[in-house]
């Protein structure tokens, strides 16, 4: 079936798919959102139980997915996960320790004789929620604004020149973190930020049934909404406007273009149509629940963040792009077609990839199964497992 | 060439990779091998509806959240390590070593994940089958994500069903199933599972003996004690089968790491096992090339060659033979070929990296012909490839004494825990355990040692194939990311500092649930 498929379109096709798992991720970044909120929407301990409890019956889907994530880019488009994740060393590093104190946090915060006592863990997950979704958004910013690196795939022969081997190299001694010196970069990661933020109060207002929760997290909505939309909007007006990167395939030649990524959009109408639902879905959700007693915002949000984000990230992939440019020498840009695996594996990773419908079934079978009934104070009460 | 890497950085990345997986796999195998200990007993619940069997179940669930939760935290690391600090290797194999990750994640990560809520939230809200099928599901996802790195791990022991690329100049996937199926991925995955279903039984009796100890919670730990002790009994035996054969495909894929595990330097006919060593001091003059004499040795004669090659008079190479070549030896084809010394393999894979040198040259002139002879040089001078980043052949045998005690310290504590597992059994059918304080702490003391003896397998393992990150092709030292070695050396402390932190959390929290017992819910 997927034979039929060309070495290119395969590489589409999981440009697809990473998208999309990138876009599940921010999604379900409203767990790093809630993680942000737990004194501002609990107030006293069992209000708190309730939100770490909604929370923590989530986690592990978020980060999942990240690993999930990582392991598809490493499989489909290598050379991304060398050059990156090893130059840019510190950013995924940080991103790495936000997560792994989270993994525990949840299960160790309101256990017995837990060595640091609860505060810590609650710290972790804090860190975890605005650290963690902020870096996330700003090296994903890199995927727009270029970053700092240089490629040589036969650098592996270089023994008898030069003693270094090292394919991907970074060119600058802050390994990543020089990305936070753009402020596109940066304007994204506060969105991310926010919209985590926004995607948690919806999540809260239709899984927790509390009044008090629900009252505060419609006002926390309002309050995050207006820094989401001036990052977001600044962000995108500028990625509209500003000069891009392009590929000429029949050259192999990277080069500047003015409105790049304006050109992308209107080269891929499909694409423009996607972003620009998403973008009123998460407007809608986000109105309808602040003007009415609505439940559902999260679902309206949800699936609009989806939208957004991976319409972001077809603009940032397609038509002849270089999904991860390198200011320090145009031509290591890594593009979809020289950073991705062989046509064998892509061709058995899509085999792989028909999985992902059976995995989101069950996975949907098996939340509706426990959330049946939204959580409230008694439930943290009943002597059960809880967090 | 080798001499100018830089070592600092390398050493301080191969420590951080060998801190983080330790970690790593002091929770592993307590998630591969109490799972399926859950699952028997809510097993035997869902059949008898005795809810003694249920508070069981629970008790054992409660352990396996706490040790699951600091699992999955310590696994974040090593996936993204691959990238971050060992960037070359990502792209020299990354097209055969990111798939069984990426499958790993999309068919087992999210199988544990979501039913691992249900098992936990789910007993007021779904039916009895459903949490069973469930908990089932939450073991298999763990041994299924097990499965997926241990066959990317064989894969660098024993590189199949893939070509080198001079184009891209990596290595590319030309047969999936050759890497899924290949007899050390096979062997691998069952030695691994097995001896962590070891571990896990071993854990729950230990805690048990503890209870029965204090005299308290005798009939649940008698139960306890009754399945993983069986468990544990089956799985230790079938851990000591699947291990034979392992040491069969290491003597004909890994010559040098099975010479360095018996410490063999001279080869011969007719080779004893060493059952019991230890090396003398270090011979100065003979340093140099990490050889060690024996102070004492216990030896079973002929047993060696039967081990490797099931023939008692077969040939067994040593080091000396292995850096000399001229041995004869049956080849991966099945072929009686001369052995080739370490000095022509180096002449071989500089020919081969040469080429691929020479192919980039000739494709930048675009000279075909030059491209078509480079190609035929480097892919008859290939399997060597890895060679070629060295000079000294005595870089290429591994540290010996250390592989040496960590095989057979790990093979000693397998059999002992052949006949742990047998006299527990008898003890408990006798009625005679409850009294026995000798038996009950020597089953305490046991805990540890599982731990050790899984420990010792990977030290083995990973440590006997040194120098290669991927057996002949790639050296270690050729695979790190291009860091300062100060970047490493500081994250290197801070994944010490906050995984033992974790660690000590995590020990904490789980005596005190240990002390708490049974009786209580599942706070």
């Amino acid at each position: 079936m997927f034979e039929v498929l060309s070495h290119l379109q395969l590489q589409h096709y999981w440009w697809f798919i990473i998208s999309l798992l990138g876009s599940l991720l921010v999604f379900l970044m409203f767990v790093q959102g809630g993680q942000t909120m737990i004194y501002t929407l609990g107030k006293n301990k069992t209000e708190r139980s309730m939100i770490v409890n909604s929370l923590g019956r989530k986690w592990e889907f978020t980060f999942t997915t990240l690993v999930t994530f990582g392991g598809a880019f490493f499989a489909s488009f290598p050379l991304f996960y060398s050059t990156s994740f090893g130059g840019a060393y510190w950013v995924w590093m940080l991103i790495l320790f936000c997560f792994i104190i989270q993994a525990i946090s949840y299960e160790y915060r309101s256990k017995p004789n837990n060595v640091f006592g609860p505060r810590t863990y609650e710290v972790f997950l804090f860190i975890n929620g605005a650290l963690g979704t902020i870096l996330i958004g700003t090296a994903v910013g890199t995927f727009f604004n270029g970053a700092e690196f240089s490629v040589g795939k036969q650098n592996v022969a270089n023994i008898f020149t030069t003693v270094d081997v090292t394919i991907s190299r970074w060119e600058t001694p802050a390994h990543g973190l020089e990305a936070v010196l753009n402020f596109h970069n940066v304007a994204l990661g506060l969105s991310v930020f926010f919209l985590a933020r926004i995607l948690a109060v919806l999540y809260f207002m239709n899984n927790i049934d509390d009044e008090n929760i629900f009252r505060r997290s419609k006002k926390q909505l309002l309050y995050n909404t207006i820094p989401f939309l001036v990052f977001f909007l600044y962000f995108v007006i500028r990625l509209l406007i500003m000069e891009g990167f392009a590929y000429d395939p029949k050259e192999g030649i990277v080069s500047m273009e003015s409105y790049k990524y304006l050109n992308n959009f209107l080269a891929m109408p499909l694409v423009l149509v996607i972003f620009l639902a998403g973008v009123v879905l998460v407007l809608y959700g986000i109105i309808k629940s602040l003007l009415k007693t609505y439940t559902k915002g999260i679902w309206l949000t949800g699936i609009g963040t989806v939208l957004t984000v991976l319409g972001l990230f077809m603009v940032a992939g397609y038509n002849n792009t270089p999904f991860y440019p390198s200011n320090f020498d145009l031509q290591s840009s890594l593009t979809i077609q020289n950073a991705s695996s062989s046509e064998y594996t892509l061709t058995v990773m899509s085999y792989v990839s028909l999985f992902v419908p059976f995995v989101l079934a069950y996975i949907y079978y098996a939340w509706s199964a426990i959330n049946k009934k939204k959580i409230d104070a008694d439930e943290m009460s009943d002597g059960e497992h809880h967090y | 060439m080798v001499e100018n890497f830089d070592y600092s950085l390398i050493d301080w990345s191969r420590a951080q990779f060998a801190l983080t997986a330790m970690y790593h796999w002091l929770f592993v195998p307590l998630t591969l091998g109490l799972g399926f200990i859950m699952a028997f007993m809510e097993t035997i619940y869902y059949k008898t509806g005795n809810p003694e069997w249920k508070k069981l179940t629970k008790f054992w669930m409660k352990l396996f959240g706490i040790n699951f939760a600091i699992g999955v935290a310590t696994g974040l690391i090593l996936e993204f390590e691959f990238g971050t600090n060992w960037s070359n290797y990502s792209w020299f194999v990354g097209d055969i070593f990111g798939a069984p990750l990426a499958i790993e994640g999309i068919l087992a990560f999210f199988l544990e994940s979501t039913f691992v809520a249900v098992m936990f939230f789910g007993w007021k809200k779904v039916s009895k089958k459903f949490h069973l099928v469930s908990t089932w599901l939450v073991a298999f996802g763990a041994n299924l994500s097990a499965l997926w790195i241990l066959v990317a791990n064989a894969w660098m022991q024993l590189p199949a069903g893939m070509t080198f690329n001079p184009e891209t100049a990596r290595n590319e996937m030309t047969n999936f199933w050759d890497v899924f199926l290949s007899p050390m991925a096979v062997n691998k995955f069952l030695h691994t599972i097995s001896s962590s279903f070891v571990l896990g039984a071993i854990f729950v009796i230990g805690i048990s003996a503890w209870f029965l100890l204090k005299k308290r919670e005798v009939v649940f730990a008698k139960r306890s004690i009754l399945v993983a002790g069986v468990f544990g009994l089956i799985s230790s035996i079938f851990t000591i089968l699947v291990g034979d054969i392992s040491g069969q495909l290491v003597a004909k894929n890994q010559p040098m790491k099975f010479a360095a595990i018996e410490g063999l330097y001279k080869g011969q006919k007719n080779a004893g096992l060493i059952a019991i060593g230890m090396f003398s001091t270090q011979n100065p003059e003979e340093a140099r090339k990490n050889v060690k004499d024996f102070a004492f040795k216990i030896e079973i004669p002929n047993m060696l060659s039967y081990l490797a090659y099931r023939d008692f008079e077969a040939f067994v190479p040593g080091i000396e033979d292995i850096i000399e070549g001229s041995y004869e030896y049956t080849d991966k084809s099945g072929k009686k070929v001369t052995a080739l010394s370490a000095n022509e393999k180096i002449r071989r894979g500089r020919k081969a990296i040469r080429a691929l040198s020479n192919y980039k040259i000739a494709k930048d002139n675009k000279d075909e012909a030059a491209m078509a002879s480079a190609r035929k040089v480097l892919d008859e001078n290939f399997q060597y490839f890895g060679y070629g980043y060295f000079n000294d052949p005595n870089r290429l045998i591994p540290n010996v004494p250390l592989t040496f005690y960590s095989f057979h310290l790990m093979v000693l504590l397998g059999f002992y825990f052949v006949l742990f597992f047998i006299v527990i059994l008898i003890l408990l059918y006798k009625r005679r355990l409850d009294g026995n304080k000798l038996w009950l702490r020597v089953s305490i003391i046991t805990m540890p040692l599982a731990y050790l003896a899984s420990m010792f397998g990977w030290v083995t393992a990973e440590m006997g194939r040194q120098p290669w990150v991927i057996q002949d092709l790639m050296p270690t030292m050729a695979a790190v990311s291009r860091l300062d070695a100060g970047s490493v050396e500081l994250t290197f402390w801070l994944f010490a500092v906050l995984f033992t932190a974790l660690l000590i959390a995590e020990i904490r929290i789980m005596t005190k649930q240990v002390k708490i017992g049974p009786k209580e819910g599942g706070r």
